[in-house]
């Protein structure tokens, strides 16, 4: 028998039971995996939590990587929202860091604080335009955005490499083709007396803001109305393309954001240490947190904190450095295979209820006409 | 650029044609088999690096270059069958699964293929169709994988197969009409799944001959994309595998010009020449696709072209 009585919590808890359960799961398999390989499982599974959250170093470092994984995460999770599923995101980020690297050539004398924000602008515009072209792709033209934004990602990565080793090369860079460094005027410090710079602060601000902007906002809703039925939404007069497009432009621009911050306060020069594939890992972040702003900032910990223990599981085991890639590859098939239990925990659990109320007629009292009551 | 220049550079590009063609013919022809059956496996990027790395390891270990091309087979379909299987729970989106498969066949390629960056395996041998000529140019040119005659019959083989037998007929049905499939007592999953891993075991030889051919060794950026170009492709051939070996030679021929430019010496630019076929496939997407209908000669079921 079918529940009779709508109840909302059954759902949240299977929202979180869920991608918990798959996790674990991923993490299970991950340990057979090394276990087969020769290794032990125990100990891999303690390095991998010692090197994302062991101690206040590992802390710092799960942070600092944490801060991109937020925005790059955002590059999925807001256009999908809209109903579009944008992989593009590591070549927003890498436009966004050149723009960034480069800007301060093109305009001397940049500084201070303006001079900081007007670099994060140039970053966030250029990779919101990239993955904003995707957005138009398939609102103009009906070409998949999955497919257009991973190839726009491709020729950003070429683009990037071709400016960076040829025309924009700093020619005291030798072995290791940058552009020219930053001044210390125009990098992002550290928040504190704390190892991790003040992107965190920026990736925070960007889920809470996306956050906002979607529950609370009437464009986030019309927004969501787009990603849940485009058909509907064109019905009610929404202007579905403006809004999908949108959509895209803003997650870029996180992406390109994200970029412009780690040149700004990790690498002070755009080069290929950039391409160290954030922009992949926030795809499976937007996937595990549901595709919500606020789900985004404790999964992007996690991963990054997977990330910061990807060192430690190569210096203290031997495993190779693509372990953690592995892990991450389990995690997100097993992410996509959940899916096909959603609404079977939440209804074991509503059937559950109606059983316990059925045992108690009590519970309910019996309806009396009005006037009738004594 | 000189005449002779120009020659080398045009002979250079048809052997490239074939040469850097024949890993996005196989990979093709498995996505348009899988994509026939109404399923879409963008996983074939990490199917195609997985089997890469297979086939050279096991063509490393056992000496034998077709033991390898088998064992890169086997491998595509094994990743392949992940994604079919994943697949076929309700609710679950294919598309995402094969970003999932993605992320996945690279990593365990990346991990398992730690050991593989320094040993050589034995080569998949070259046809020497050129050898009539006295130009060293055309010889290379026409130095051909033996792998692609095996393509070539497979794209004649599935274009027949897909009209002429019961398997294609069904695999077409259930592409075209699942509701259809099931008023007939077909297992729709069951055919796409048997679609999939096939689709994978295909592309899985594409691997092999990226890895035993051309480049010809292990590295972990031996695809940076073709599985993913080759998917669109299928798109761009409108799921004909005939049209597909057309495609795969086109994009071949563009994937050439930025090795084929640094070998008669003209090295500025290179990475974006070799960009090129990621911007060839875009304008083709751009040209081919279009908002108001789904693409024409596309399977019904077929989420891409919705």
């Amino acid at each position: 028998m079918p529940s009779t009585v709508v109840r909302l919590w059954p759902h949240r808890i299977e929202a979180l039971v869920l991608p918990l359960l798959a996790l674990v799961t991923a993490l299970l398999l991950f340990g057979l995996f090394v276990t087969i390989g020769d290794h032990s499982a125990s100990q891999a599974w303690q390095l991998l939590f010692l090197g994302a959250f062991g101690d206040a170093f590992s802390w710092q470092n799960t942070l600092q990587r944490a801060a991109p994984l937020m925005l790059t995460g955002l590059c999925v999770a807001l256009p999908a929202r809209a109903g579009l599923v944008v992989i593009g995101g590591e070549g927003a980020l890498v436009l966004g860091g050149l723009a960034a690297a480069v800007l301060p050539q093109m305009v001397p004398g940049l500084g201070g604080a303006s001079g900081k924000l007007a670099l994060l602008l140039a970053a966030a515009v250029s990779g919101g335009s990239w993955i904003a072209l995707a957005g138009w792709m398939r609102q103009a033209r009906g070409v998949n955005e999955t497919i257009s934004s991973l190839l726009l990602s491709y020729l950003a990565i070429a683009l990037f490499k071709h400016l960076v080793e040829g025309p924009l090369r700093d020619p005291a860079s030798l072995n290791k083709p940058s552009t020219l460094p930053l001044g210390d005027a125009l990098q992002i410090g550290s928040i504190g007396t704390y190892d991790v710079h003040w992107g965190l602060a920026w990736g925070l601000s960007a889920c809470l803001v996306s956050a906002v902007w979607l529950a609370f906002t009437t464009h986030g809703f019309a927004t969501r109305i787009v990603g849940g039925n485009a058909r509907t939404a064109r019905l009610i007069g929404l202007p579905t393309q403006t809004l999908v497009i949108t959509a895209c432009a803003v997650g870029g621009a996180c992406a390109g954001l994200a970029g412009g911050i780690e040149v700004m306060a990790v690498h002070t020069a755009a080069n290929a240490a950039l391409i160290s594939g954030f922009g992949y890992t926030g795809i499976l972040v937007s996937f595990v947190a549901r595709h919500r702003p606020l789900a985004v900032i404790p999964v992007a910990i996690l991963f990054g904190g997977f990330g910061a223990a990807g060192s430690l599981l190569q210096r203290r085991m031997g495993l190779p450095d693509a372990s953690v890639q592995v892990l991450l590859g389990f995690s997100f098939v097993l992410i996509l295979a959940s899916d096909g239990l959603q609404g079977r925990i939440a209804g074991a659990l509503n059937r559950w209820l109606d059983q316990r109320e059925a045992r108690r007629p009590s519970a309910t009292p019996p309806i009396t006409p009005p006037g009738t009551a004594a | 650029m000189s005449a002779h220049a120009w020659v080398d550079l045009l002979l250079a590009m048809l052997g490239g044609a074939i040469r850097v063609g024949t890993p996005f013919l196989f990979v093709s022809l498995g996505e348009c088999l899988t994509e026939k059956s109404g399923r879409i496996n963008l996983g074939l990027e990490g199917v195609l690096v997985f089997s890469a790395m297979a086939g050279f390891g096991a063509a490393w270990l056992t000496s034998s270059v077709w033991l390898g091309v088998l064992a890169a087979g086997l491998a595509g379909g094994l990743l392949a069958l992940v994604h079919g299987l994943v697949c076929s729970l309700p609710q679950v989106n294919d598309i995402a699964v094969g970003i999932g498969i993605m992320l996945l066949g690279n990593g365990l390629a990346f991990y398992l293929g730690k050991p593989l960056m320094e040993p050589q395996a034995p080569q998949i041998p070259s046809l020497m169709l050129g050898d009539w000529s006295s130009s060293a140019n055309v010889q290379a040119a026409l130095h051909i994988n033996a792998l692609f005659p095996l393509g070539l019959a497979l794209a004649l083989l599935l274009r027949w197969g897909f009209t002429h037998t019961r398997w294609g007929l069904l695999v077409r049905m259930v592409g075209d009409s699942a509701d259809a499939a099931r008023a007939l007592g077909t297992s729709v999953n069951g055919v796409r799944l048997a679609a999939t891993v096939a689709g994978g075991f295909i592309a899985g030889l594409g691997g092999a001959s990226l890895s035993l051919y051309y480049p010809g060794s292990w590295n972990e950026g031996l695809s940076s994309g073709q599985g993913l170009i080759a998917v669109a492709l299928v798109i761009f051939a409108r799921w004909n595998p005939l049209r597909c070996l057309a495609a795969a030679l086109l994009f071949g021929a563009a994937g050439a010009v930025g090795p084929a430019l640094q070998s008669v010496g003209y090295g500025a630019a290179y990475q974006l020449f070799n960009a090129l076929p990621y911007a060839l496939t875009l304008l083709i997407l751009l040209l081919t696709c279009s908002p108001q209908r789904a693409a024409r000669g596309a399977p019904m079921e077929l989420g891409v072209t919705r």
